[in-house]
């Protein structure tokens, strides 16, 4: 039961990504991106990351989805029906990535990875939480002047001057 | 689902199709989406390394850190892409050329 779940998850996740890349209507494709990314959250839950899946569908599906929807609305006039995209080279390009996804799956199947023999599903939020104040304190300290500089970045860009 | 190439194998798949997206798209927005597919496979791989070398916690904590700069990243593009829209009132990125209009 739970292989079937896994494998229908992936495959919503994967056909919505080409939707994504592929759809001629913008908003659609912002559309389908909100279900891969509850496709990936659901991926994380596979791989037992409850927390990083709650991040994940608050800070993507909350913030990002909805910032992306706004770019589209605010850079299309609200008048025009016309809110589509087209995509340039397609040809060339599905070639490229066709060969560039070969490469990169023959390396992920035929590397023998090292896998550790299966542990149990732990609660995760109490050693994130552990190794931020400890063993990752400046880069947290460093993300958290990165996102200052970015919200004063963004706002002074998308500032009207005068 | 206990296997480690499944995942590796899911998330390059979503890697090149987000690739695809960056290298075919026109529209700056749709740009973006491909930039976030791109971001999400590397998340993916991360918490696959982690849970299968023994719930390793450090990759957790990457894949916090991948998420804190992809939120950063999306505000300062829209800013850009706005800033785009405003001063060529298009945002297809192949008239985008001149440094000042």
């Amino acid at each position: 039961m739970a292989d079937i779940t896994f494998w229908f998850i992936s495959a919503l996740t994967i056909i919505s990504a080409f939707f994504v890349v592929s759809s001629k209507s913008l908003l659609y494709s912002a559309y389908s991106l909100l279900v891969t990314f509850l496709g990936i959250t659901a991926l994380y839950v596979f791989l037992w990351a409850d927390f990083l899946a709650v991040v994940q569908v608050v800070v993507y599906v909350g913030g990002i989805l909805v910032l992306i929807i706004f770019g589209i609305m605010l850079t299309n006039k609200i008048s025009s029906v016309n809110i589509s995209h087209t995509s340039v080279q397609k040809g060339v390009g599905a070639v490229v990535v066709l060969g560039f996804l070969g490469a990169l799956g023959y390396v992920m199947i035929s590397t023998p990875w090292i896998q550790l023999p299966n542990s149990e599903p732990l609660e995760t939020t109490r050693s994130i939480g552990r190794l931020l104040m400890i063993d990752y304190l400046l880069p947290f300290e460093a993300a958290s002047f990165l996102l200052l500089g970015a919200l004063i970045g963004a706002t002074t860009l998308s500032r009207k001057d005068d | 689902m206990e296997n480690l190439s499944n995942y590796l194998v899911i998330s390059s798949i979503l890697f090149s199709l987000g690739l695809f997206g960056v290298v075919t798209r026109r529209n700056g927005v749709a740009v973006l989406m491909g930039v976030e597919l791109i971001l999400n496979a590397a998340n993916l791989n991360f918490l696959a390394f982690a849970r299968f070398g023994g719930m390793n916690m450090s990759g957790h904590v990457y894949a916090l850190f991948v998420i804190v700069l992809a939120a950063a990243e999306a505000a300062v593009a829209l800013a850009i892409i706005i800033n785009i829209f405003n001063n060529f009132n298009t945002i297809n990125i192949d008239d985008v050329s001149e440094m000042k209009q």
